[in-house]
This record gives structure tokens, C-alpha cells and sequence, in this order.
């Protein structure tokens, strides 16, 4: 069991110099160059092409949004609204819907390991590496005229600040003020458009401390933890309504991940 | 596991020199060094060391190193704290650049040292890295 | 069997730029796994970059490299549409190795 208390160690800003904050941003840049994220890439292409399930078929006839099979750019218009399923979905939702729907497989089979380990990553990591690649440089645009995208985005917005669990933690416990930081990671403020741009741009990505390919759904899946609440189910509407919430703040940022993170 | 010759490589993997065991199993900077034949390295500007001196993380610090000094044979890598200090020996000919990018594992905050060999002497530059943790390990 | 290798080089102003990632857990041996037990070392050793099929690096490295390895090199010369080959064996004999063409 990992010991964090990110009440103590949440500093404010004045004892960082800007030297510091000179040299961990050159240590993310060098970090970011031939990113082991690109390895997953091309683990989550043959997962997409595997024939697997009941059905013994690929997801390659897939419809992330964009059409069946339609992979280019699907990433980026993501979340949103899927009539099929009459809901919004993140990227993770839709692959699990089309695990079930083309595969035959059960939700709960194809869920049963969602997040893996540095050893044996899971196919949802993959995967996601796999599709977020492919729309590099576009800008991120998801769903956002559909009357549940307007719901989803409240929802996030009201999770956002919602305070819960034992430790009485929000979002905002954390990522509610600029210039707070843990240990030496500055905590983004989500609501903030540029900070939202930069994750909306950089997730899912690789984290070199764990070496694991992290997806949305695990980071908001992590954070419940350590707030010490319950567990979000995988792809649930909590879970997809902050991601969410997220993206479309930072919508319009050219997408520039998978990216490559501490 | 594929055999050697399976991979068509059989060749060129047998006539490298053996890993050098006991190099790389000196638990300190200097037996390291005496491990790969170094001794009386000269400190110099013309090996350059291109780090961050504050890694987020020490399970990946990315070192860029160069060596301008010419008739550079091979490059050699030690983190001085690290429990084991020589991490990677670079041998260049034919063409190849004396450069080289790689990430290295840091224990704690600790020297860096890029040893250069050329013309039967070494020549060497180091850096401080400041090893830190970030983030709330989610 | 080796996990996936993934490698660019490109050609400009007459060098050719390598740059190699490769999947491989590399190991200290000082690690423990969530049972308690150490898992035991498993490292990358060596590795070759080779320009049409003629070595030019030869890599001897550690358990201090870290985890799924990316490696830049840089050659003088060498012209678009050239074979570069990098290959790897690790301490328990396993190994893997990838060609790319010049860019």
C-alpha cells in the first residue's frame, strides 16, 4: 500500500525558483523524445486486428465516432454522445462497447483487467495507445452540442468540486488553486482552459516512474483512491463525465500525445 | 527464446567482446573505471554532458553525451551513487558519431560522469543530477 | 519472446540519425514484487548498430538503463534508403533485433 498524503506535502509556490522549474521542464522535454508510449502503439495495433471473443472477429469495423473503422482523427472527437449505446462514452467506454457488440464478449470479461501492470500491460492500455496515435496533431474536438454532452459536462463539472469520502476531498482538494504543487509536480488547475488544453493534448501517456502506459480512466480511477473514496466502476458515468469535463476545456489544443510523463 | 543463428546474427554477436562482468559489477566509480581499463582521466570541456539537473523521477534520466575531443574511440557512463556505477561503455568506428542519448537509472541525487578514450588517453566531464520524486504516484 | 522494437533513422546534412526503443524490463535484481520476493535481474547487455550489415556502435550496458531503453546514436554518412539494424542480447541469452531503412 502506497503512503500519500498530498494534504502535507501541498506547497505553495514562492520556494520554487524558476531555475527549478527551468530544469524539470528540460527534464520533461528530453523524457518526451522517443517516448516508450510508441511501444504500446504498436502492441494496441495488433490487439485492434486480433480476431478475439465468442464472434472471433477484430475491432477493426470499430465505431469510434467517426464511422466503422474509422481510426483517424476518432481519438480526438472523443468523448461524445453514441446513439447505439444512448450515452456519452471516452475512448475506454467505446472499446469495451465494441468488445461486447463485435466480439461477443461480456462487459465484464472484457473489463475484468482494465489496468495492468508494468510487466503485462492490459489490452485497454494498448489499445488506447494504439487509437490516440493516430490522431497526432489534430485538435481535440469532443461532442458538445448533444443534449447529454451538455449533461455529461455538468456532471464533471459538479464532480469537480464535490467534496466526498472521509478525507471530505473534491477535485479541487488538489487541483483547485494555482501554484500548488506535490513533492516537485505542479498540480494543473482543470477548470484553468490553458492547463486543460495541456492535458486534454498529452493523456493517455506513459509514466516513466511506473513504467505503465496510463489511460483516463485509470488516472480518474487513481484519483478516487487517493481521495479514499469508493471505486468508480470502469466507464462509468462519473468516470467519463470528468474526462469530459476535462477534454472539452481543453478543446481546440492540437493533440500531441500519447504522451511521455514522470 | 530464438538461437543466434536463428536471427541470422551469429556473427556479428560472437566476435564482440564478452560483457565486462567486472566492470560492471564495481561497487565503486574508481574500480569501475580500473574495470575498463581507465585510470588518470583528464577533466575536460570538450565532453559534453547534456542533462536536466533536476530528474522528476530516477528510474528514467535521459544524458545526451558528446565528445568533440578528436579521435574519440568510445564513451563510458557512471552515476557515481548508483550501487552498481558503470551503467553503459559506447565503442564507435567506422562512421559512427561519439554520441550518444540514453536514459539511466539514478538511485539519488549524484555526479555523472562521461568518460571519453581517444588516442590512449581519457578524458572525462561530469554533472551534478539532482534526483527527486514527483507527483502523488497516481 | 522479446517484446516490440521500434526504431527511426533519418538522413540529413550528411548524417543519419538513429533512434532505437526497445521493450525490455532491464532488471536490477533489487526489486521485490508485490508478494515480497526480488525479482531477479534481467537486463540488456549488449547491443550492435549496424550500417549494411558493418558495425559501427557496440554497446556494452547495465541494469542502470532504464526500463524499455531508448537509445540515440548518430553516424557520418550513410544514405537514404540504407539498412540499419540494432540487436540486443540480454543476461539470460534472450534477444531481439530490428532493420529500418534510411529515411
Amino acid at each position: 500500500m502506497r503512503l500519500v498524503l498530498p494534504l502535507v506535502l501541498v506547497l505553495s509556490f514562492p520556494v520554487w525558483g524558476q531555475d527549478s522549474k527551468n530544469q524539470i521542464q528540460k527534464y520533461r522535454d528530453m523524457v518526451a523524445e522517443g517516448s516508450p508510449a510508441e511501444l504500446f502503439e504498436i502492441e494496441g495495433e495488433a490487439l485492434w486486428k486480433k480476431p478475439q471473443g465468442p464472434n472471433n472477429v477484430s475491432l477493426e469495423k470499430c465505431d469510434l465516432g467517426l464511422g466503422a473503422g474509422v481510426l483517424k482523427g476518432a481519438y480526438a472527437h472523443l468523448p461524445r454522445y453514441f446513439a447505439d449505446a444512448d450515452r456519452v462514452m471516452d475512448l475506454e467506454t467505446r472499446l469495451a462497447h465494441c468488445m461486447v457488440t463485435l466480439q461477443g464478449r461480456t462487459f465484464k470479461e472484457a473489463t475484468a483487467r482494465v489496468f495492468g501492470t508494468a510487466d503485462r500491460p492490459s489490452e485497454m492500455e494498448s489499445l488506447s495507445a494504439y487509437v490516440a496515435s493516430l490522431s497526432r496533431g489534430m485538435p481535440m474536438a469532443p461532442g458538445t452540442s448533444h443534449p447529454k454532452e451538455k449533461e455529461a459536462y455538468e456532471l464533471g463539472r459538479a464532480l469537480y468540486v464535490h467534496r466526498a469520502g472521509p478525507w471530505d476531498f473534491a477535485c479541487t482538494s488538489c487541483h483547485g488553486a494555482e501554484g500548488k504543487r506535490i513533492r516537485l509536480q505542479e498540480l494543473p488547475v482543470l477548470t484553468k482552459v490553458e492547463s486543460a488544453r495541456a492535458v486534454a493534448a498529452t493523456w493517455p501517456a506513459y509514466r516513466v516512474s511506473t513504467s505503465q502506459f496510463v489511460t483516463l480512466q485509470w488516472r480518474m480511477n487513481d484519483c478516487y483512491r487517493q481521495m479514499r473514496m469508493p471505486e468508480p466502476a470502469f466507464g462509468s458515468d462519473a468516470t467519463v463525465a470528468l474526462i469530459h469535463f476535462i477534454v472539452v476545456n481543453g478543446k481546440g489544443e492540437p493533440y500531441r500525445g500519447p504522451g511521455n510523463k514522470r | 527464446m530464438f538461437g543466434l543463428a536463428a536471427l541470422g546474427l551469429l556473427k556479428p554477436l560472437a566476435a564482440l567482446a564478452a560483457w565486462n562482468k567486472e566492470a560492471f559489477g564495481a561497487k565503486t566509480a574508481d574500480a569501475a573505471l580500473k574495470g575498463i581499463g581507465i585510470s588518470g582521466a583528464a577533466p575536460t570541456r570538450d565532453v559534453l554532458i547534456e542533462a536536466p539537473e533536476i530528474a522528476e523521477n530516477g528510474a528514467v534520466v535521459p544524458i545526451e553525451i558528446t565528445s568533440n575531443v578528436p579521435g574519440t574511440t568510445s564513451i563510458a557512463v557512471i552515476a557515481d551513487k548508483n550501487p552498481f556505477p558503470l551503467v553503459a561503455q559506447f565503442q564507435f568506428q567506422d562512421g559512427a558519431v561519439p554520441f550518444v542519448k540514453l536514459n539511466i537509472k539514478m538511485g539519488e541525487t549524484s555526479e555523472v560522469r562521461a568518460i571519453a578514450q581517444a588516442g590512449g588517453k581519457s578524458y572525462v566531464a561530469t554533472k551534478e543530477i539532482k534526483v527527486t520524486i514527483g507527483g502523488c504516484g497516481g | 519472446m522479446a517484446g516490440p522494437m521500434k526504431m527511426r533513422a533519418t538522413w540529413a546534412n550528411g548524417f543519419t540519425d538513429v533512434r532505437v526503443l526497445m521493450t525490455h524490463p532491464m532488471e536490477t535484481g533489487q526489486r521485490k514484487d508485490p508478494d515480497g520476493n526480488l525479482v531477479p535481474m534481467h537486463f540488456i547487455q549488449t547491443i550492435t548498430v549496424q550500417l549494411n550489415g558493418k558495425t559501427v556502435v557496440d554497446c556494452q550496458v547495465s541494469q542502470g538503463v532504464s526500463r524499455n531503453p531508448v537509445f540515440s546514436f548518430r553516424i557520418k554518412g550513410g544514405a537514404r534508403g540504407d539498412k540499419i539494424t540494432v540487436a540486443w542480447q540480454d543476461n539470460k541469452g534472450d534477444s531481439n533485433s530490428l532493420d529500418a531503412a534510411v529515411a
